[in-house]
């Protein structure tokens, strides 16, 4: 959709609205009276991930959807009172991640004094929310907690990197915390104000990710029949977070390595460049030097993006920090449901500290969910543990990053409950240790089916098929 | 004949645009894309994303039609091999239909599109 209002009046020749708007780093949405979407600006965009040709003439709520839309509408309210609201809320946008946001709303009047809409102004707040005293924790870089040498290394380095405005290259296995590290220097940052887009190069196929990150112009190709402007020119002022670089197709990074040289994007089809001011800071548990060496990642782009990079070591080599993080979880997750727990059996800690946490933090992250979903004590026990990793045999492994064609990208998403291990991790199948998980659970609730189904979180009959399905007697 | 269980948040008769601010859900039962057998309300004495997928969970649903919701409930209810159309908005009625026919996707608009009274 293509809009061009037109300011009148201000200045000798009429300004273009729209490119007033985008320069403002504030997410900004117009309504008409009916609190339907008339305009929203770029920063908007990146915010939510809501375009103008998705979100035009649709209900407010439905593209800012935040809490305040909801439970007490801020437009309505200033409606009512005649004046503007602030208020602060939360919303959750397109990458469905929960934002803090503040939202003022005004009205607006037409020439003649005559209402005629709304304005909506949404203010990032992760910057000031990662700046809060009390969320601060000992030893740690805004949501990054470890006292070992690497890591105290890695505190004292972050800060000078997020005043700078290198670009960075963050490493490490998978689960060591990359994209929070990332998130970090962005809201430590000077851009702290201006947007973080994330790109996972490794989660979309080269034709489709080009699109996303450069961006098209309507009619550039079959199916583009509106302009894109790419996440690039959304993270205009801000910062990229390029995820899963290892993976991302040889084309793409000659493309990639033309825009850190001039800083100009081209969207595919366009005839003018944009120059955006972004910061770029990549990650990826591959080994990139190997990469290089066998053709399959340019030389060229590693040395652009390795300004200045950031080795997040596993959890197996950051000694003291692994209590330090289950005491961490284990607060975390007594805190969120409501639980009184004091710590852990001697066995238990045993097996925790001499786990060797391949998943490295999002294993021992999800393994303390697990047992604080399932303790029915005041400390965990080494029963309330996941049943694969009592099976466990502690063996130490050379840390070895994978290249591309070594591994499949075997990042997983972070579940509320402990995800099934891998089977030639383990030696288990998933079916192997439901079953042991469903004994224990019945040993636990001495037969009694209902409580057994209230600590597995499956209801009643979902229990009974499976008891049936793997003839437990 | 094999039921299929379909959840909908929802807020009057639209689809609630916050999965996490639900406090009404309604259960559609029908034979795999067909007719509606079943429809019931629940309705939830607060709203809580943790509460909400017990409920799914418990009454057994197997495709669950909602607005915004966050990556970690998301990735749970899939692994609870639920199917998850999200960020969808509209009529929970044409979400349903849409779903019958086959043809609903995650993010869909279903809004008709209005600017100050004028269809556009």
């Amino acid at each position: 959709m293509n809009l061009f209002p037109e300011i009148h009046q201000l200045m000798r020749s009429p300004l273009d609205f729209v490119h007033i708007l985008d320069e403002i780093p504030l997410g900004i949405l117009v309504m008409d009276k009916d609190l339907r979407v008339v305009h929203l600006n770029r920063f908007f965009q990146a915010l939510t991930g809501f375009s103008l040709d998705m979100a035009r003439g649709i209900p407010c709520k439905n593209v800012l959807r935040s809490s305040a839309c909801i439970i007490n509408c801020p437009v309505l309210a200033t409606h009512r009172k005649n004046r503007s609201i602030s208020c602060t809320s939360d919303i959750i946008n397109t990458d469905r991640q929960k934002l803090p946001v503040r939202i003022t709303t005004a009205q607006i009047m037409d020439t003649h004094g005559h209402f005629t809409g709304y304005m909506e102004t949404i203010e990032d707040l992760r910057s000031s929310a990662t700046n809060d005293p009390e969320k601060n924790v000992a030893y740690s870089f805004a949501n990054i907690i470890g006292r070992s040498r690497k890591m105290e290394k890695i505190f004292q380095t972050l800060p000078m990197l997020a005043q700078s405005d290198a670009s960075i290259l963050i490493t490490g296995e998978t689960g060591t915390g990359k994209d929070l590290v990332a998130e970090a220097v962005h809201q430590t940052s000077q851009r702290a104000g201006g947007p973080f887009i994330k790109i996972n190069c490794g989660a979309l196929p080269a034709t489709l990710l080009e699109s996303e990150i450069f961006g098209h112009m309507k009619g550039a190709f079959t199916g583009a029949v509106e302009n894109k402007p790419g996440r690039f020119k959304l993270a205009h002022n801000g910062t990229i977070f390029l995820t899963e670089i290892g993976d991302l197709p040889l084309p793409l990074q000659v493309k990639l390595l033309t825009f850190l040289d001039d800083r100009i994007i081209y969207p595919l089809g366009a005839t003018k460049g944009f120059n955006a001011n972004v910061r770029i800071i990549a990650a990826t548990h591959r080994d990139l030097e190997y990469m290089v060496s066998i053709g399959k990642f340019r030389k060229d782009l590693l040395f652009r993006l390795n300004v200045a990079r950031v080795h997040l070591p596993p959890l197996r080599e950051r000694g003291a920090d692994i209590r330090l993080l289950l005491d961490h979880f284990l607060n975390y997750y007594t805190k969120k449901q409501g639980k009184k727990i004091n710590g852990f059996s001697e066995t238990a800690l045993s097996v925790l500290l001499n786990y060797t946490y391949e998943g490295n933090i999002r294993e021992l992250k999800n393994i303390m969910e697990y047992a604080v979903n399932v303790v029915q004590g005041t400390r965990i026990e080494a029963d309330n543990l996941p049943a694969y990793i009592l099976d466990h045999e502690p063996v130490q492994r050379v840390s070895k990053m994978p290249a591309a064609e070594d591994v499949p990208n075997t990042q997983s998403e972070q579940l509320p409950i402990s995800p099934p291990p891998q089977p030639e991790e383990t030696g288990q199948t998933w079916p192997s240790v439901e079953r042991q998980m469903i004994m224990d659970a019945l040993k636990t609730s001495r037969g009694k089916k209902n409580k057994a189904a209230q600590i597995l979180g499956m209801s009643r009959s979902t229990l009974w098929r499976k008891i049936k399905a793997y003839q437990i007697e | 004949m094999i039921l299929h269980k379909i959840a909908i948040p929802i807020l009057g008769e639209e689809i609630v645009p916050r999965f996490d601010l639900t406090t009404e859900v309604i259960i559609l039962t029908t034979a795999k894309f067909s007719g509606i057998q079943d429809k019931k309300i629940i309705v939830l004495p607060r709203s809580s994303s943790d509460e909400l997928c017990h409920t799914l969970l418990a009454q057994e649903i197997n495709t669950l039609i909602c607005g915004a919701i966050e990556d970690e409930y998301y990735e749970f209810l899939k692994w609870k091999k639920l199917e998850v159309f999200d960020g969808v908005s509209g009529a929970w009625i044409h979400a349903f239909e849409r779903w019958q026919a086959q043809t609903l996707n995650s993010g869909d608009i279903l809004f008709t599109r209005m600017v100050e009274g004028n269809l556009i």
